[in-house]
């Protein structure tokens, strides 16, 4: 997908994916047949750079079509180089600008408990993205409104745009943050299936406080050059490029 | 039409029209500590499972509303109108661009704000949110004009910013002909086949002095309450451009981007006709009563007038 649009985001799709299919294929209450149905889950992909994993897991599930996925970033396509509402059937929120998915699904927590509704709503963040003020208004909101529903999942692979997260601001103890905010924190191996799966589960069933799950990943995870390469946040691979990631991924 | 007596702040029409439409529950309200400022304290008050406080945190608040948007709510968002600012690209690309309706209220819009000086008068809003695709933008006059175009958002199916301001000035309306008023619509509230003054906000009721001044020297002008400053009213423009000698654009704004720079761009492309604005020309403003800082910004009824003269000369 990336390859043929000649752009897009390897590192943090390939750090994300794991979490994704987990997400999508044990957890999320969705109807594929009815992408719009009010009582779904909502999943807010707030690092909408990492769109080719969303389209990757939105085509596992029959939300788009292979040739959708192949028109990734191409004029008129459903794939957006973004994640993006307005344009795909499965995708809940507009992506692109960082640090405003949180708040986004505050308010869909909200209006999912005026509703009486026992939807969930989950978010994905990167750790770069926390950077911005604005994730940390909502997750003092979050906290202050008891939003029990609202489930944030930080994918933290540890490099940004330009360079390592530690380089550019150092984010820290993403979880004794988010904890002194009031947010009930669990860290797991972003990569371990068992984890994952057990960190959705304890997460969807506490409804008492916000819940954060601090995944620990690896950018790039799956490819040997790419893995933990600051060069692959935003770079598309060439043709042998490709290949190697193909064979290494399968 | 003449101008009803009494008076209210615009403001204060946006807390009644809350109230007005709180039987549909859909209708959510959301807050950056300013309710008590921009009125919506009173819709917190009757119904405050249906408020949420966000404290002072405007771009947190703008995509809470789109998430609630998104879910089914129709949010009226609220606080000081240079503060929305903080969150402009939020409005950007958290409401507008996936078309989501979130209704904005910026109060204590212009310099007519007054004693808080410049830092709270926001002249640049309106200018702000009229380059952002599909969103409507509007400036009442007084209280009942703002209580109706903010009820009529319930049924609006664009995203908008709405200016408010903190002062009381003269009432154009009253209960019955504010009925009148629709959204993209301008409202003439005088006729004069000389000049047409087009305005909006707390320059209506300057724009109306002057009318009374000019006519008592001979000068007929039609008053018009352009409170849609976007979709711009351009029909009414190109009419009154055909039978006035010119047009005198009148805004508690920068002169750069707000109502005057609209009318000009829309009569830039439909053959032109003579046009004056008064406005705030690309200054801040400070601390000051409204009417002193009316006069040090050149925003009097008498500047209105000068401006009318000078298209008749």
């Amino acid at each position: 997908m990336i390859h043929s649009a000649g752009a897009g985001h390897p590192g943090g799709s390939l750090s994300a994916i794991d979490l994704l299919v987990a997400l999508y294929g044990n957890k999320l209450r969705f109807d594929v047949e009815n992408p719009d149905w009010e009582d779904r889950d909502r999943f807010v992909m707030s690092k909408g750079h990492a769109s080719p994993a969303v389209y990757s897991v939105l085509y596992e599930f029959g939300f788009i079509s292979e040739d959708d996925m192949m028109s990734f970033r191409k004029m008129g396509s459903v794939c957006q180089g973004h994640v993006d509402m307005k344009w795909t059937d499965g995708v809940d929120f507009s992506a692109g600008s960082l640090g405003m998915g949180l708040s986004f699904g505050l308010g869909c927590a909200l209006a999912a408990r005026m509703d009486s509704s026992d939807r969930d709503i989950w978010v994905m963040v990167g750790d770069g993205e926390i950077q911005e003020g604005q994730f940390w208004e909502a997750a003092m909101a979050a906290d202050f409104h008891s939003a029990g529903r609202l489930n944030l999942i930080v994918d933290r692979n540890r490099i940004q745009n330009d360079d390592f997260v530690e380089s550019q601001m150092e984010v820290g103890n993403v979880a004794s943050k988010l904890s002194s905010f009031g947010w009930e924190v669990m860290e797991i191996d972003g990569h371990s299936m068992e984890e994952i799966v057990s960190a959705l589960e304890w997460s969807s069933t506490n409804i008492s406080a916000p819940t954060a799950i601090v995944a620990h990943t690896t950018k790039g995870k799956g490819v040997s050059f790419m893995e933990n390469n600051p060069s692959f946040h935003g770079k598309a691979p060439n043709d042998e490029e490709l290949e190697i990631s193909l064979e290494e991924l399968s | 039409m003449s101008a009803p007596s009494g008076g209210g702040a615009s403001r204060d029409g946006y807390g009644s029209a809350l109230l007005r439409m709180s039987d549909d529950s859909r209708v959510v309200v959301l807050e950056a500590d300013l309710g008590k400022s921009t009125k919506s304290c009173h819709f917190r008050e009757a119904y405050p499972d249906r408020t949420i406080s966000l404290g002072i945190a405007e771009q947190n608040m703008i995509l809470v509303a789109s998430g609630m948007a998104s879910s089914g709510k129709i949010p009226f968002a609220s606080t000081f109108a240079i503060f929305t600012e903080r969150g402009f690209e939020q409005v950007r690309n958290g409401v507008a661009r996936p078309g989501l309706v979130v209704h904005l209220c910026g109060s204590h819009g212009g310099v007519h704000t007054g004693t808080d000086g410049s830092s709270a008068q926001s002249i640049e809003d309106l200018a702000l949110y009229r380059t952002i695709p599909g969103m409507t933008v509007m400036h009442p006059c007084d209280d009942l004009s703002a209580e109706e175009l903010t009820v009529q958002l319930l049924n609006h199916e664009n995203p908008s910013y709405t200016r408010t301001a903190r002062n009381k000035t003269p009432r154009m309306y009253d209960q019955e002909t504010s009925k009148n008023l629709r959204i993209g619509k301008g409202s003439i509230l005088r006729n004069g086949d000389d000049v047409a003054i087009i305005s909006c906000g707390v320059m209506v009721s300057e724009s109306m002095k002057a009318a009374d001044y000019l006519s008592s020297n001979g000068i007929e002008a039609t008053v018009v309450d352009m409170h849609t400053i976007k979709p711009l009213d351009t029909g009414m423009i190109d009419e009154l451009a055909s039978k006035c000698k010119g047009i005198v654009t009148a805004e508690d704004h920068s002169v750069i981007g707000g109502l005057g720079a609209a009318v000009a761009e829309h009569i830039s492309y439909s053959g032109g006709v003579p046009l004056r604005m008064v406005g705030v020309s690309d200054r801040f403003g400070e601390s000051g009563t409204p009417q002193e800082l009316m006069e040090i910004m050149g925003m009097t009824y008498m500047d209105i007038v000068s401006s009318c003269e000078s298209l008749m000369s």
